[in-house]
């Protein structure tokens, strides 16, 4: 019976209807999405924790710190003229992530970079007197063999890039802001 | 053609090996539902909707949570206020439970008044009761969670219950608390199991629609269903009715969760959590308001909880108390009446556990509790005996019977939901009348007034803030009172905090961050109250949000000190004042006429500051108000559009059975 009547009502009509009230529906559920898949990205709190400041007045030349900046290593090294001399004999032009020594530091003894590896995000080794450093005298990540250079580019091994260079700023001669 | 027919033959491939589409197809579209249906058929799906809605929101709150007495009330405010849209998920969530059980609750009325436990549908109606205690056991455990004083008392009294138990009682208590009372294991314990319910509710659910269709749905006549001419496929008829169905029900749960996401809950529950002090007046949540009254209209603890759960019980044995063959009420005149009468006594239920237990409420609560059962145990049975049933139609295609007895009792339920929802804010309003002020923020478009936060913010900082916390609210958010970025790190580096441990392990003083929250006055609760004569002067965080009567209170207050009347006596230390509870309060008054200067040249008399700081608090505790508002109105107008559409296309597709 009521095949009967259906097929006797324009179809069009319906066949609007139901088009346009899909798409309403459709919009509706995928804008509702939004604020479930936003809520996982950094919180206001999250996002306003984003500077630390380091004092360098401590730290000797040949010398290395860590400091936590938002919940990664990062790693600080007074580097001795050998070392620098080293990073800057390379030709910045044969390596996998090409880049200059001078652009990787502000001043050139203090080289200043996110100690986590651009392979797979393990922290590499180096930081500590007698820790592996590599072939290039930098460091070592022992999670799958990559060699950085002094510079904290990489060398050998699987990473894909050099170490990242956070934003920092000398607020004094001795005093860093990382963030 | 080709893409469909692959799809198709691959589709045709997973069938045959695991019939989910068969199944899909059977039980969602094929379905063959009586042409009958009202709208009240509508509240089952909009349960499971709601149980969705539940679990998802769920989820993304339980990713940001924390189950630990010390970090709880916290975690939950970081939600409200950092967390991106939190605020909107949490009230989602906090008002959905509300709207799951008036959802639910109409369903199971539904239920009574249609007959559907009747046979052939017992089991279903068990599996449905069963269904509703787990939701009962879920929400109690969801309301801990945030830990706040309702939080810890309303598990405190709840858990209690059990200690009725004769010999054993005490050892149960004891180990639903995991401790000597309810404490950190006790919160883990239940964020567990609010985690694990929702799912197993899920599965009953299954159960539940599995045992429908293999009875098949009840209609509101009644009757069996004959043959094919009785009934429609469930898809597109129930679906687009659902789905309308859907989009009426979202406009009202949006209306309480972008503007009264609060008016449901208690403000007691806004202060943390508090083992030394429980709150004046304890209510259990709304949906759990008529047992309650069952629960205090028995003078004697172990018959009290025995009364409480009986209320539910007693529900199992339904399709024997009412024998009567006629299902739906529409044919039985005095079980139409009962019925209604039943309803109403719920009501009254619910209206006298939120009362307090003294004087005529106590009576009320009594009488209403023994029609309770007098009406399943006594009526029911008589009724089904001796009433003389209307002669019932041939079948469901034929009589199209008027719709007029369902819309009546629609009309019935809504104006009683109407007193309800506007006699709660008189049971709130108990106490002194407190001075109601028209505040810009008001309405459905209202907004902060930024001068006046800031005037607010001014006030606070040099009067407040001497002895009052704030330290829910960061620097960085007073970006919203008009403040630079600049100016906000100006303003944070002109207080110090202490920080560290540095290096050498000590301390440190260093100059606030933006990311800092504004320090307290002083180190620890101890040394507040040892330099306010032994009072505690609350964190005004949230005050708005924890006091009955919200801004008008705290402006009352403010406003509200008056020379002691000759008959009342206060204790040394004490102030008179008109709308404090008890009306000694310890905070001497602090805003005088002129004692502020405004850069702006505004007002500076006592009631121009206390609306200014007001203001401010107001903005402190919900400090996503303006962002709520505005997406209320967008969501509301979406949803008014998507449901005329809805409400077009069922109309087209239902024409050919009307």
């Amino acid at each position: 019976m009521s095949d009967h009547v259906m097929n006797e009502t324009p179809k069009t009509r319906r066949d609007f209807l139901f088009a346009a009230a899909t798409a309403v529906g459709a919009v509706g559920a995928a804008v509702a999405v939004w604020p479930f898949v936003d809520s996982l990205n950094p919180a206001a709190d999250t996002r306003a924790l984003s500077t630390v400041e380091v004092d360098l007045a401590p730290i000797a030349a040949g010398q290395a710190i860590t400091v936590k900046w938002r919940g990664k290593p990062v790693f600080i090294r007074h580097r001795t003229p050998q070392e620098i001399e080293s990073a800057r004999a390379v030709n910045a032009a044969d390596l996998r992530d090409p880049q200059a020594d001078d652009a990787r530091v502000q001043k050139a003894e203090w080289l200043v970079m996110v100690g986590v590896c651009t392979h797979l995000g393990c922290v590499p080794l180096g930081q500590k007197a007698g820790d592996p450093v590599g072939d290039f005298g930098g460091w070592f990540c022992p999670c799958h063999g990559s060699h950085y250079d002094t510079s904290g580019r990489i060398r050998k091994g699987p990473a894909p890039a050099n170490l990242a260079v956070p934003d920092y700023a000398f607020l004094s001669d001795t005093q860093i802001r990382i963030g | 053609m080709t893409a469909p027919g692959r799809l198709n033959k691959a589709l045709d491939w997973v069938d045959r090996r695991l019939p989910l589409i068969s199944l899909m197809k059977h039980s969602a579209i094929d379905y063959p539902t009586p042409k009958n249906l009202n709208y009240w058929w509508n509240f089952g799906s909009l349960a499971g909707f709601m149980l969705v809605v539940m679990i998802v929101t769920g989820l993304f709150l339980a990713m940001q949570y924390t189950p630990h007495v010390d970090m709880a009330f916290d975690s939950v405010e970081r939600i409200m206020r950092d967390v991106n849209y939190g605020w909107l998920i949490r009230y989602l969530h906090m008002n959905g439970a509300s709207m799951f059980f008036v959802v639910t609750y109409i369903h199971i009325f539904r239920g009574l008044y249609y007959g559907s436990y009747k046979p052939p549908r017992e089991l279903l109606w068990w599996i449905g009761l069963v269904i509703l205690l787990l939701m009962m056991a879920t929400a109690f455990m969801g309301y801990v969670l945030p830990w706040g004083q309702m939080s810890l008392w309303g598990a405190t009294v709840i858990t209690n219950l059990f200690s009725a138990v004769p010999v054993v009682g005490d050892a149960i208590v004891t180990l639903l608390w995991g401790g000597f009372s309810v404490d950190n294991p006790t919160l883990n314990r239940f964020f567990v199991l609010h985690f694990l319910l929702p799912f197993v509710i899920l599965g009953v659910v299954v159960l539940h629609v599995w045992a429908l269709h293999t009875v098949k749905s009840n209609n509101p006549l009644g009757i069996d269903v004959k043959g094919p001419q009785d009934v429609i496929p469930f898809h597109p008829y129930y679906t687009v009715k659902d789905l309308f169905g859907i989009g009426v029900f979202l406009i009202v749960y949006c209306l309480f969760t972008f503007w009264y996401p609060n008016y449901l809950g208690h403000p007691d529950n806004y202060i943390p959590a508090n083992p030394m002090v429980t709150p004046p007046h304890i209510v259990p949540e709304w949906y759990f308001l008529p047992f309650y009254a069952i629960l205090r209209a028995v003078p004697d603890k172990l018959m009290g909880v025995i009364a409480m759960f009986a209320a539910i019980l007693v529900l199992f044995a339904l399709p024997w108390l009412d024998s009567s063959k006629v299902r739906s009420g529409t044919f039985r005149p005095w079980f139409k009446v009962a019925f209604w009468l039943f309803v109403v006594d719920c009501f009254v239920l619910g209206y006298v556990g939120a009362m307090p237990a003294e004087g005529v409420w106590i009576v009320l609560g009594r009488i209403a509790s023994v029609y309770y059962f007098v009406h399943l145990l006594l009526i029911l049975p008589l009724l089904s005996r001796y009433e003389k049933t209307r002669p019932l139609p041939e079948s469901i295609g034929l009589p199209v019977l008027s719709r007029e007895g369902a819309a009546k009792g629609a009309q019935a339920l809504a104006v009683l939901f109407a007193v309800v929802l506007f006699a709660a804010p008189a049971v709130a309003a108990e106490g002194a009348p407190l001075r109601k002020q028209s505040w810009s923020w008001q309405g459905i478009f209202g907004t902060y007034d930024e001068a006046q936060l800031r005037r607010g913010y001014q006030v606070y900082r040099e009067v407040c803030s001497a002895c009052h916390a704030m330290k829910r609210v960061h620097f960085r958010n007073t970006e919203a009172l008009g403040f630079t970025e600049e100016a906000v790190k100006e303003l944070a580096a002109s207080y110090t905090v202490t920080d560290g441990p540095d290096d050498n392990g000590d301390m440190f003083e260093r100059p606030a961050l933006p990311s800092d929250r504004f320090p307290s006055p002083f180190p620890n609760d101890q040394a507040a109250m040892a330099a306010n004569g032994g009072a505690l002067p609350p964190d005004l965080s949230l005050i708005v949000k924890a006091r009955m009567g919200g801004p008008d209170y705290v402006f009352s207050l403010l406003t509200g000190y008056a020379p002691q009347p000759a008959d009342v006596e206060l204790p040394p230390g004490k102030f008179y004042n008109t709308v404090f509870p008890g009306h000694a309060i310890s905070m001497p008054p602090q805003l005088t006429d002129g004692a502020i200067e405004f850069p702006d040249g505004a007002p500076a008399n006592v009631e121009a500051v206390a609306r200014d700081v007001t203001a401010f608090l107001q903005w402190a505790a919900e400090p996503e108000l303006e962002e709520r508002h505005a997406m209320g109105v967008k969501t509301v107008l979406f949803l008014f559009a998507a449901t005329a559409l809805m409400y077009a296309l069922k109309r087209r597709v239902w024409a050919a059975v009307h």
